[in-house]
């Protein structure tokens, strides 16, 4: 089979590195001394898939070692051991190791790793007082690797009795042979004495074997690729032309792998009859190494999507041709009275083309429980190098965020944990004097809110110690000392450049690098990062995202003849005559009666600096909106359109405009800047005050 | 050198040449244009369009030389007045104001940006050693954004530095380049 294997290595390591993850997370759900067959069932598949793709292809270092893995699993799954937590925390640095290992494939410089070597020896150290079983255990799986006879001879004898419903499987017997005969002469005699009687036969089954005599000096491998697929469904001996072996159904030989592989080694000139070997099963994991050529080096990074989304597309597809091909029947004998019609399949077409994109966003949004999965084993080591008891709750896993910002909030995220713990929880000593229980948690929290995707980062730990906060800030001259500020600023000045509190620099954090990066991270991504915290009692980080980037329901307004896009998620409502509302505060901004709250007013055309027609407050209209956990309301001269926008982005040719967050092109070709809540209201210079309407009804009246 | 054309060759004909220039050897090729009186210069390579002027959609708060972003084929292309950057009166735009698209190259990445200009003139050719320093007045930094004099048809041409132009910070006052080279 001459297909380049290399062009499927990218989805091997794709896949792999999902196998390993999920090890991972089983390895840590692994109760030691109890045996959940389910979980290990898990990680042993997961390890099967690895150790048969590294075998297919040719990553014997990976195979390998995987392979050890898989015996101990084995035992484990058969109750012939018992997990220990040793055994569990052997697994992880394997799981450690055999992505390190990948990853040097993935890199296309594969090379020795000490870690492997020691740990592979550990692991047959502890398998050696149990040898015969595993090997028992590991010849009744089917290896997707085939042992190596590297010895080439004039030709091959083949024996081969495929199973009965091997047609059934797919394969065929006799694309095989062609195969074969494309490697050399081909002799073939055919075994047709389990033919049944003809009443008896069923078309479907097999009931032929095969001796063939292949009279080419080919390699090994290249026979057994050959029959690659079928060897676990049949009976297959493969032996050097000539050899004294006698064919015997029943006749299996193993011969270790080293022995084996010696030998071939020895008589691969002299074409000596090498040993009979059995091609079913066994443990030996030594796969060809053929020098493979390196994979072009292009990094393309894959989405896996559910097959569902798929077939939403497919059909959103078939009906958007439909709806073209109706058109285009329409447009072809054009008369007014099929004018309704067109105006029909207008409307029909918007449908489609909305429904497509809608379907074609959701293929890019996946579970944050992608970004989520990494942190129970940073939580199990870090908490294990720290001496800290820590448990990690992941809630909203399924909540859906679009796979660009996901890539991108996961560096930010595993800073802000390794925060948490590192400076968060305290040592389980002082929570007990703190009066807390032992085990610190923290919980890895998401969730939409009005468009936006929510993730918080909550422990229990000994929360912002202000005045070290303050006294630091002071020392660094980030703050004067004579400020006043509210404990919400406070805790602000961490995420200022140059700020850290940890009184040792520790390895996991602490080199005071980190929450000003975080911060910046996470505003590239047009989000907002905040802290809220009591002390001695933990703190709450919240990251706020758009959940895409692309598209937006927009609500189009209009001041003086500038149209400019609100965001139609930010908008709470809007009110055209609020004579009775208003109240003027002196010295402050104009504010709006809302029911029970008060709702500052930001004037679009005096912060914009631009001509409103609205000459007169009463003669324009309010927008409430909602940005930044605050309600602002927004004096604006007119409501137009509501339509979908695509975001360009400012930025890319000019720069960030405050109060802006990007430009669309409306249908008219013209451009239109789309409003950014949070920063008009910065902008406006509007605090945050809750302002609560109390009632003193009585009080006025007396 | 190209024959010198006058400042109402067509634009078709202008582009048609930047093309021309693109495929030949480059290096020295400058676009030069009007503003008040003086005729300006900026790399060939770095023009990617000519355009007649439309309205821009304004952008708030944004310095007075900035007259919006335009939607150039699905890309959001601010519009830099380079009258106005240099603090020269400014004209009133009617259809023959033109506007430079050029390509800019800022950091790592290259911006899309356009320029408002009187007129076109045409594209000429320099050769490297008639191209002046431009003179370096101590109390005038603007030269910087000016990389040298060339002259064409007798006439001074201000070859100026694209990028270092409109990478400028807004604050930077541009209102003495011409008047520090006419000097």
């Amino acid at each position: 089979m001459s297909i380049d294997l290399s062009q499927f290595h990218q989805v091997f390591f794709e896949e792999s590195y999902e196998g390993l993850d999920v090890m991972e997370s089983a390895l840590l759900n692994l109760q030691p001394d109890t045996v959940d067959s389910e979980t290990i069932n898990e990680i042993f598949r997961a390890a099967h898939s690895i150790k048969g793709g590294s075998g297919t292809f040719g990553f014997n270092d990976v195979a390998e070692f995987t392979h050890v893995i898989e015996t101990l699993l084995d035992e484990i799954r058969g109750g012939t051991r018992n997990i220990t937590s040793e055994i569990v925390d052997l697994f992880l640095q394997s799981v450690d190791c055999i992505r390190k290992l990948i990853q040097q494939h993935d890199a296309g410089e594969p090379c020795e790793i000490p870690e492997a070597t020691e740990l592979k020896k550990i692991f047959e150290g502890i398998l050696s007082g149990n040898v015969p079983a595993s090997e028992r255990a590991t010849a009744s799986e089917p290896a997707a690797s085939e042992p190596e006879g590297s010895s080439s001879t004039h030709g091959w004898k083949i024996y081969f009795k495929p199973e009965l419903d091997i047609l059934r499987t797919g394969n065929d017997p006799l694309r095989m042979f062609r195969e074969l005969e494309s490697l050399g002469p081909l002799r073939i005699t055919a075994d047709v004495s389990k033919i049944p009687l003809i009443g008896s036969i069923d078309p479907e089954a097999c009931y032929m074997a095969w001796e063939l005599e292949l009279d080419a000096g080919v390699s090994r491998s290249a026979v057994d690729e050959v029959f690659e697929w079928v060897v676990d469904e049949s009976d297959l001996r493969i032996e050097p032309l000539g050899s004294a072996a006698v064919l015997e159904p029943e006749h299996e030989e193993k011969v270790s792998d080293t022995a084996n592989n010696e030998q071939g080694m020895d008589k691969e000139k002299e074409a000596i009859p090498s040993p009979s070997v059995s091609v079913t099963p066994s443990p030996n994991q030594e796969v060809a190494t053929k020098p493979k050529k390196e994979a072009s080096k292009v990094e393309v990074s894959s989405i896996r999507v559910g097959i569902d989304k798929v077939d939403d597309l497919i059909n959103m597809v078939g009906e958007l041709v439909i709806t073209q091909s109706m058109l285009g029947e329409l447009g072809l004998d054009f008369t007014m009275e099929s004018l309704p019609r067109l105006l029909e399949g207008i409307e029909q077409l918007s449908q489609n083309t909305r429904e497509l994109q809608e379907s074609v966003m959701r293929i890019r949004m996946l579970p944050i429980s992608f970004t989520f999965s990494r942190f129970p084993r940073l939580v199990h080591d870090l908490s294990r190098t720290m001496n800290k008891k820590i448990e990690l709750k992941l809630t909203g896993e399924q909540t859906e965020l679009d796979k660009t910002v996901m890539e991108k909030i996961g560096d930010p995220l595993v800073h802000l944990v390794r925060n948490s713990l590192d400076h968060g929880i305290e040592m389980p000593e002082d929570r007990i004097k703190a009066g807390k229980p032992e085990t610190g948690t923290i919980t890895l929290n998401a969730f939409h809110q009005s468009g936006n995707i929510v993730i918080q980062i909550i422990d229990d730990g000994a929360g912002l110690n202000k005045a070290k906060i303050l006294e630091k800030a002071v020392e660094k001259g980030l703050v004067s000392e004579n400020d006043d500020l509210s404990d919400d600023q406070i805790h602000d000045l961490i995420f200022k450049p140059g700020f850290s509190t940890a009184d040792q620099v520790s390895d996991i954090s602490g080199r005071g690098v980190g929450m000003d990066v975080v911060r910046r991270n996470i505003n590239e991504l047009n989000g907002s990062v905040e802290v809220e915290s009591t002390e001695g009692q933990g703190s709450i980080f919240t990251i706020r995202l758009p959940l895409t980037l692309a598209i937006l329901d927009g609500q189009l307004i209009r001041v003086g003849e500038h149209v400019y896009i609100l965001p139609l998620i930010s908008i709470v409502e809007s009110i055209q005559s609020f004579q009775g509302m208003l109240h003027r505060v002196v010295g402050g901004c104009d504010l709006l009666r809302l029911r029970d709250e008060y709702v500052p007013i930001i004037k679009l055309s005096s912060i914009f600096n631009i001509k409103s027609t609205a000459q007169d407050m009463d003669d324009g209209l309010l927008v409430v909106v909602e940005g930044d956990n605050m309600k602002v309301a927004l004096l604006i001269d007119d409501l137009e359109a509501q339509q979908q926008v695509v975001i360009k982005s400012l930025e890319e040719n000019y720069k960030r405009v405050d109060g802006v967050s990007g430009a669309t092109i409306l249908g008219n070709g013209t451009v239109s800047l789309i409003l950014d809540i949070p920063g008009l209201i910065k902008l406006a210079g509007v605090q945050r005050y809750e302002y609560k309407v109390v009632n003193n009804d009585d009080d006025c009246a007396a | 050198m190209v024959d010198i054309k006058t400042g109402d060759s067509s634009i078709a004909q202008i582009n048609e040449e930047i093309g021309e220039a693109v495929a030949h050897d480059p290096s020295e090729q400058y676009l030069t244009f009007y503003i008040e009186d003086e005729i300006y210069g900026v790399e060939i390579l770095s023009v990617q369009e000519i355009r007649g002027w439309e309205p821009a959609t304004e952008i708030p708060n944004a310095p007075e030389y900035i007259k919006g972003v335009i939607n150039l084929r699905g890309a959001v292309v601010p519009i830099t007045d380079l009258r106005c950057r240099f603090g020269i009166r400014q004209f009133e735009y009617s259809g023959i104001t033109v506007v430079i698209i050029v390509k800019v190259q800022s950091g790592k990445s290259e911006r899309t940006m356009g320029i408002v200009v009187d007129a076109v003139s045409d594209v000429s050719n320099f050769k490297r050693s008639d191209i002046h320093p431009a003179p370096e007045l101590s109390e005038n930094k603007n030269t910087a954004f000016v990389k040298g004099l060339g002259s064409a048809e007798n006439k001074m041409v201000i070859l100026l530095d694209i990028n270092k132009l409109m990478n400028a910070s807004d604050e930077a006052d541009l209102s003495s380049v011409s008047r520090a080279v006419s000097a």
